[in-house]
């Protein structure tokens, strides 16, 4: 049937098999909007306050469902409020499809008024990005993206569509779903030296990433480590892949991570890392990691192998399906004096842990643990509050950590708590900070407008405490801009949007706030106010080996 | 420092020369010559970088442009490997007490004049990069006025092509 772009835009989207979708309207982008009205029944339209709420949006949606996240904006400043949202998406690896409007193809290149050269702005940002000059490339281009959003390693994919190609008639003719590329093993020659090196292993370590939740490796995963009895362990990405209290898994590790699990994979004889990158805050000083270790690494992209720790076996492929493949190559046996060691670290862990009376922030994650349905998203922002819920946030379901790992995007959380809201249908939860919830609380008005149900934790320090954390460590407790000095009422903010919320000063009025927060239809706000000098610990100092741990505070403030 | 020529095969779209260059001036490499040109198909061009750096950055680069998708495949090309040609031209000052000089050196690196007039003489020079830096060198005790350089044209010896380079 002959069609406009607009319409043909939208209806790739519907064939797809997108039905929300996050943006702002603007000049350029007109006539997609109209062709959303139009298809409002079948496609659902979610108008944030600002672009880079979208985009958040997009991006939880995509991490919480594990589908492409979409996200709709206008040229110009529309599309430059996205950069970041697609920037910490691609640091991440979540599939995505942002679709720019860009002024008409005749214009092009003469700096009209909301022109951006957005493609070239996004290309190191993006695994590929599109200027789509003819209505005819249109459908395919669409399609295309998808493929190349969730395929291999996942990742955002730009389209900018002139106006001018939205308003052209060409064909359209729908298609089913694309489907993402098929998925490979890694070679049997890298898989059977894997299998080798494993079975000599005496103390073996499971690291695992957000590559194991998008290869969805779970049950291979735990029965690898049941077969060689090996301890687990996980990035930031990899929280919530498996159920936190599963009796293998010691959290987290790297520079925030749980003593158990950074001391266990500091010891360990072989690491076999599934989905991960051995990024700088995982690793501490390079050449001070893990120096005992042989490391297996099983990535779908290739050019991780040996990035930044030399491997000792590089597998490039699929982790699910490599994982089937070496699990018969690998010898089942106990490994006593290990286990007992491993144990000995979670008892050290227990001694370190905060334990302290009053409202801590450690207090008040175990406090919402409390109250988290099993299928709960948890967002957050980034600074302290992201690591203290890492640390001690209890998850039964796959994909209901949200959190900004590889770019640290302050004010990611609001954006992808709504998203995460929209992709489970359920109730989501954001803890953010202070410093976090002031970069883009604009969404409340989202949130209210929508009437979506979520819990937002403000934990509240009155400054920008990981910045500040590290003054005082590291920088002669120089308080430079991390004092915020505000007067911000945030119940009284949540009212101004149309929605409630409550201040909370004990762990007793925390757990009651929560009960009223889960029982809200809408956005609830606890203002939970903690002391401006609560750490993040253990800390790896930045550079440092497992041998510099900091456990306690012995700072004197 | 080693000196790496590498050979990409892309799908000849625009834009696609600075997907590649950006990768390369995201991992902070300086591209020392650059060949790009369509191939016996419109559909692909091949694009031939010289470049200097260390063999881990080289293979960090190589990996991260076969991510891109216009990228079809890479060949890294060698003096053992391959045939490699480029094309200078010189122009010279054309000094009487240099002039003889200038020829016979011109005479032994097989370089033709292409152009003469009473202030200058242009030379081509055709052949690997190592004999256009020789000759460089030569003429530096003269007054050299301008050089234009083509960058590397490479290809493997034998039959195989770089469309049959299987990728990684």
């Amino acid at each position: 049937m002959l069609l406009s772009g607009s319409d043909i835009l939208v209806k790739t989207l519907i064939e797809q098999g997108c039905d929300t979708v996050f943006g702002y309207p603007g000049g350029q982008i007109l006539n997609v909007y109209d062709s959303l009205y139009t298809h409002q029944d079948q496609l659902n339209h979610i108008l944030t306050a600002h672009e880079q709420g979208a985009v958040h949006a997009a991006d939880g949606y995509a991490r919480a469902t594990g589908k492409v996240g979409v996200v709709i904006s206008t040229s110009g400043p529309g599309a430059t409020n996205l950069v970041t949202g697609i920037a910490t998406a691609y640091l991440d690896s979540i599939p995505m499809v942002a679709i720019c409007g860009n002024v008409p193809t005749t214009q092009i290149g003469s700096d009209s008024f909301q022109e951006i050269d957005i493609t070239g702005v996004t290309l190191p940002i993006t695994k590929h990005n599109y200027f789509v000059g003819r209505v005819e490339d249109l459908a395919d281009t669409i399609r295309e993206a998808f493929v190349l959003a969730k395929s291999g390693r996942p990742g955002p994919v730009l389209i900018d569509v002139p106006k001018d190609v939205q308003i052209a008639e060409c064909e359209y003719e729908p298609i089913s779903p694309v489907q993402k590329e098929e998925p490979y093993a890694a070679k049997d020659i890298r898989i059977e030296e894997a299998a080798k090196i494993i079975n000599s292993s005496k103390r073996p370590f499971i690291y695992f990433g957000g590559g194991l939740i998008t290869a969805d490796a779970q049950d291979e995963m735990l029965e690898l480590a049941e077969k060689i009895d090996a301890p687990l362990g996980c990035s930031l990405m990899g929280l919530s892949a498996i159920p936190t209290d599963h009796p293998r898994f010691l959290g987290m590790q790297g520079m925030h991570g749980h003593y158990a699990s950074s001391m266990a994979m500091h010891n360990a004889d072989v690491i076999v890392s599934l989905g991960v990158r051995f990024n700088d805050r995982v690793t501490g000083n390079r050449q001070k990691f893990a120096t005992g270790a042989k490391i297996i690494h099983i990535d779908v992209d290739g050019s991780e192998l040996s990035k930044t720790v030399n491997v000792v076996c590089g597998l490039r492929g699929d982790v699910k399906l490599t994982l089937r493949k070496l699990l018969p190559l690998v010898n089942e046996n106990k490994k006593p004096e290990w286990t007992k060691k491993v144990n000995a670290f979670r008892k050290e862990e227990e001694s370190y842990l905060d334990n302290r009376e009053g409202l801590t922030p450690r207090k008040a994650i175990m406090t919402l643990n409390k109250h988290l349905g099993e299928n709960t998203a948890v967002a957050t922002d980034v600074g302290q509050h992201q690591m203290w819920s890492a640390q001690n946030l209890s998850f039964k379901t796959s994909r209901r950590f949200i959190s900004s790992g590889g770019l640290g995007t302050m004010g990611f959380g609001f954006g992808a708590a709504i998203g995460a809201a929209f992709g489970t249908g359920e109730r989501s939860v954001l803890v953010t900070g202070d410093g976090s919830f002031g970069m883009n609380l604009n969404e409340l008005a989202t949130a209210v407008r929508y009437n979506i149900p979520i819990v937002i934790l403000v934990i509240n320090n009155g400054v920008l405490g990981m910045v500040r954390q590290w003054q005082t460590l590291f920088y002669n407790k120089h308080y430079s801009n991390t004092v915020l000095n505000r007067k911000t009422d945030f119940v009284a903010l949540a009212k101004a949007f149309g929605a409630d919320g409550e201040a909370v000063t004990t762990p007793e009025e925390l757990d009651s706030a929560f009960g009223r927060a889960f029982g809200t239809d809408g956005p609830y706000i606890i203002d939970c106010k903690i002391d401006k000098d609560e750490f993040v610990l253990p800390m790896l100092p930045p550079n440092g080996s497992m041998d510099d741990i900091i456990t306690k505070l012995e700072v004197e403030l | 420092m080693n000196r790496y020529t590498i050979a990409v095969l892309v799908r000849n779209q625009f834009g696609v020369l600075n997907r590649l260059t950006s990768m390369f001036r995201r991992r902070q490499f300086n591209i020392s010559s650059i060949t790009a040109s369509e191939t016996e198909t419109a559909e692909y061009s091949r694009i031939t970088f010289s470049f200097d750096g260390e063999e881990n950055g080289k293979q960090q680069l190589i990996n991260q442009l076969y991510k891109l998708p216009d990228v079809c495949s890479i060949k890294e090309l060698t003096s053992e490997n391959s045939l490699n040609c480029e094309l200078m031209l010189i122009k010279m000052k054309n000094d009487p007490a240099a002039r003889e000089e200038i020829h016979s050196a011109a005479e032994a690196f097989k370089a033709e004049v292409v152009d003469y007039s009473r202030e200058s003489i242009v030379l081509r020079v055709i052949g690997n990069s190592m004999k256009m830096d020789d000759f460089i060198s030569l003429m530096r005790d003269f007054t050299i006025l301008e050089i234009c350089r083509t960058g590397t044209a490479s290809l493997e010896k034998g039959s195989t092509t770089i469309r049959h380079t299987i990728n990684l």
